[in-house]
């Protein structure tokens, strides 16, 4: 299976030039994550040292090492945002989230909390996207709400 | 029915719609009609927003919502979800979501639409061809789009962007066939003479970078387009791919044929999904017409685009960084010492231009190098679109001429503050430009008058801020940025930013000494000497900017740890108004930290040991007694 995955990933940028950046990204996108493994596993099969993907990964702010929570929340610190208030509205759903100092998930798994510099909707800041909805002109009350629904919707769905 | 399919020229572009509404009535479309006299439905076009800005309101519900309803009541429609922009439509998204309705040769534009708005729209508008005037698009709207030059935004709302036939019923591609017929000479010469600047930041002409690259005799040439808009607060170039990636599209084609280049790539940041989906139907769609490919337009030119995603680095917005990542490397600039037209991209002669630079080049062949300089000012020609966002009324997408006064585009334009702050400066250039304090706001934005005042043009972010935004919080905003994305090549930026920000840290927690500004000063000045590439050249803009113009601020957080906006955490101390407290307790029961005493009957008390000053009960007391 492993395997099987990797390889469909190779197919594709055999003949490319240039696709550390690509293959990570599939890989991503095929595991959730950068997966040492995997790494190894093209690194071998490219005949390119391992520590140039890690190189390469640690560079990019797209690339994460570690898996992620089930949902995914981003919120924009992009300057429009941020002189709408994003920074107290991260602060209170990291409080809500309980997320411990210096980490980016919940201990349970169900969400991450990802800063990105600007999601280019600046205009409806501040912005937090969950898992790609989009909510604009978010206040502290509305970023509790919504993080509530979607914790509420998981219980239900269990 | 033949009557029903009667189209005007202007709504070629978009799907007209079919109404099956009273069949019986055959009249012809009313020239334009008062508002009122609409009659019954014939031609309908409804077009509501569906980008980003638009999805965040809830566009979809609303489609949905008019698709229910019209069929409810029998009339077939396709409504015409085409959007084009992220931020709306028409650039206003502060009134989200606009609703243009265009029944029988009449346009009417509604501003703020929810769901529960559309049956009313539905029976009174479409059925009885009453407008609902109390949801129109009001003085704000006519403000917003009436004063500005719409060149490149002009299809913007009109066409639909994932139709390529839509583009060319607007001339589209006009400019290639054109371009194609003369030779790369004359091409180049042509965009020469229009005097376009680069409109990525540092205003390099267009026209001359381009000749630099067309005189290497190297066989193989790359034209790359930078769609890696890292500026926070600025989202120009990609509202323009997600509203007509055909002219960008054409634009590069041009380029190409001007410097003999037979491969394009277009990096784009992996954050903007929807203009990667545009942009690769846009291509797409442009193999198969021939536009791209073998022997364009039997002109014996080949000519074919890549897309490559960026992963998420702001540096790669840098040109030589840009190309080490296309070549899927870490994107670290390199020394200047030689110009990338003549090593770049895989060490083959590069041409690298922004999207909007690329966007304005079929215009400028097909209307001419003359026409395009009746826009915009003597070095500067031609309009520029910004993002304007921020504490302004009317955020959005601009387009203006060069040369517009920053008065007319905050006040007139953006309608001035939002509430009763008085408006204290506007950040253009992003990171690497700076704060033009409002008693300036009378000064043409060029990108020669921006940087005489210590500022850039930048990609063409506006940021407006009011008297609640502390100037050195946002100077360390900046920086916090700057260094967290420093590639780490070069010490100056590496650690010079490092140390930047932390003087910044102290003095926003009031633990600033003075000689701080000084010292901030003389670092800036010397990263900006020092570094290596324009991130680092750059990256001090916004501390000196403000330090040049709210000095007074700084000395207030150093001298008397006072933060005079108001919005640094550390400094803050929030009492309970002993006068106004109504005795309610709803502050108590949002404290996070239990640090407020209240009993029923009694007032409030905040204890400050326990106080986090996290603000909750400000914002949860309704008598404005938590100052």
């Amino acid at each position: 299976m492993f395997n099987k995955k990797c390889q469909g990933i190779l197919d594709k940028y055999h003949k490319e030039g240039g696709s550390v950046i690509s293959i990570l990204q599939d890989m991503q996108e095929e595991f959730g994550y950068v997966k040492e493994d995997a790494i190894n596993w093209f690194s071998e099969k490219l005949n390119i040292p391992a520590s140039n993907f890690f190189g390469v990964a640690t560079f990019y702010a797209q690339f994460h090492l570690k898996p992620r929570g089930k949902n995914i929340v981003t919120a924009c610190c992009g300057t429009a945002c941020h002189v709408k208030g994003s920074e107290a509205i991260i602060d209170r759903m990291r409080a809500d989230m309980a997320i411990a100092e210096g980490e980016d998930t919940t201990p349970d798994g169900q969400f991450t909390l990802e800063n990105v510099a600007c999601v280019g909707a600046c205009s409806i800041g501040p912005v937090v996207i969950v898992n790609k909805k989009v909510y604009g002109g978010v206040t502290l009350d509305k970023a509790s709400t919504i993080l509530k629904d979607y914790n509420d919707s998981n219980k239900d769905r269990k | 029915m033949a009557a029903k399919k009667k189209t005007t020229t202007k709504s070629k572009a978009v799907v007209q719609t079919k109404a099956k509404l009273k069949p019986k009535s055959k009249a012809k479309a009313k020239p334009k009609a008062s508002a009122k006299s609409v009659g019954p439905a014939k031609d309908l076009t409804i077009k509501i927003c569906a980008g980003t800005g638009g999805l965040a309101v809830g566009s979809q519900e609303v489609i949905n919502e008019f698709a229910k309803e019209l069929k409810a009541r029998g009339i077939k429609a396709d409504i015409a979800n085409k959007c084009v922009k992220k931020t709306g439509c028409r650039g206003l998204c502060s009134k989200d979501l606009i609703v243009e309705i265009r029944q029988n040769g009449n346009t009417e534009v509604y501003q703020l639409i929810t769901p529960d708005k559309v049956r009313r729209i539905v029976e009174e508008h479409i059925i009885n061809g009453e407008p609902v005037f109390e949801w129109l698009a009001g003085e704000d709207y006519h403000n917003f789009n009436d004063r500005q030059t719409k060149v490149l935004l002009k299809q913007f709302g009109h066409i639909d962007p994932e139709d390529i036939n839509a583009y060319i019923n607007v001339s589209g591609y006009e400019g290639l066939r054109k371009a194609l017929l003369q030779t790369t000479f004359e091409v180049t010469e042509e965009v020469k003479a229009s005097g376009l600047r680069g409109r990525g930041g540092a205003g390099f002409p267009t026209g001359l970078k381009w000749e630099f690259c067309s005189m290497s005799t190297e066989p193989s040439k790359y034209i790359i387009c930078n769609a890696d808009e890292g500026d926070p607060g600025a989202f120009m170039d990609c509202a323009i791919i997600e509203g007509n990636a055909h002219s960008v599209i054409e634009g590069m084609i041009i380029g190409g044929y001007s410097i003999g280049s037979s491969e394009g790539y277009v990096y784009i940041r992996a954050e903007y999904p929807l203009a990667i989906k545009r942009l690769e139907i846009a291509i797409k769609q442009a193999r198969e017409k021939g536009f791209l490919g073998k022997n364009i337009l039997n002109s014996g030119f080949d000519f074919d685009i890549k897309i490559k995603q960026g992963a998420g680095a702001f540096v790669c917005g840098e040109a030589s960084a840009l190309m080490r990542s296309i070549e899927g490397k870490r994107g670290m600039p390199r020394a200047k010492l030689w110009r990338s037209a003549v090593k770049g991209l895989w060490g083959k002669p590069t041409v690298l231009n922004n999207v909007e630079t690329f966007a304005n080049i079929p215009l400028i062949i097909l209307n001419g190098a003359e026409w395009y300089r009746s826009f915009g000012t003597e070095k500067s020609p031609g309009t520029k679109v910004f993002s304007l966002t921020g504490k302004v009324k009317n955020t959005g997408l601009i387009e203006v001429p060069m040369g517009m006064m920053l008065r007319e585009m905050i006040i007139d334009i953006g309608g001035g503050r939002t509430g009763k702050n008085k408006l204290k400066a506007v950040q253009t250039g992003g990171p690497s430009g700076g704060c033009i304090p409002a008693d300036q706001f009378d000064l043409p934005v060029d990108f020669d008058s921006l940087a005489s005042v210590g500022s850039m043009m930048g990609s063409g972010s506006m940021v407006v801020v009011d008297d609640t935004t502390c100037m050195v919080d946002l100077a360390k905003f900046f920086i916090s940025f700057t260094q967290h994305e420093s590639c780490g090549k070069c010490v100056p930026c590496r650690i010079g930013t490092k140390r930047m920000l932390e003087i910044l840290t102290r003095i926003t927690e009031g633990k600033g000494v003075s000689g701080d500004i000084e010292l901030l000063e003389e670092l800036g000045n010397d990263i900006k000497m020092t570094s290596l590439c324009g991130l680092g050249q750059s990256a001090p803009n916004p501390v000196l900017s403000t330090i040049r113009f709210f000095r007074d601020e700084y000395e207030s957080h150093i001298e008397h740890g006072r933060c005079p906006a108001g919005a640094c955490k550390s400094l803050r101390q929030y009492i309970v108004n002993l006068e106004t407290c109504k005795k309610c307790g709803k502050c108590a029961r949002v404290c996070p930290s239990a640090a407020i005493t209240w009993q029923p009957k009694t007032k409030a008390k905040i204890a400050k040991t326990k106080c986090v000053k996290c603000g909750a009960c400000f914002d949860a007391c309704p008598f404005n007694a938590i100052m």
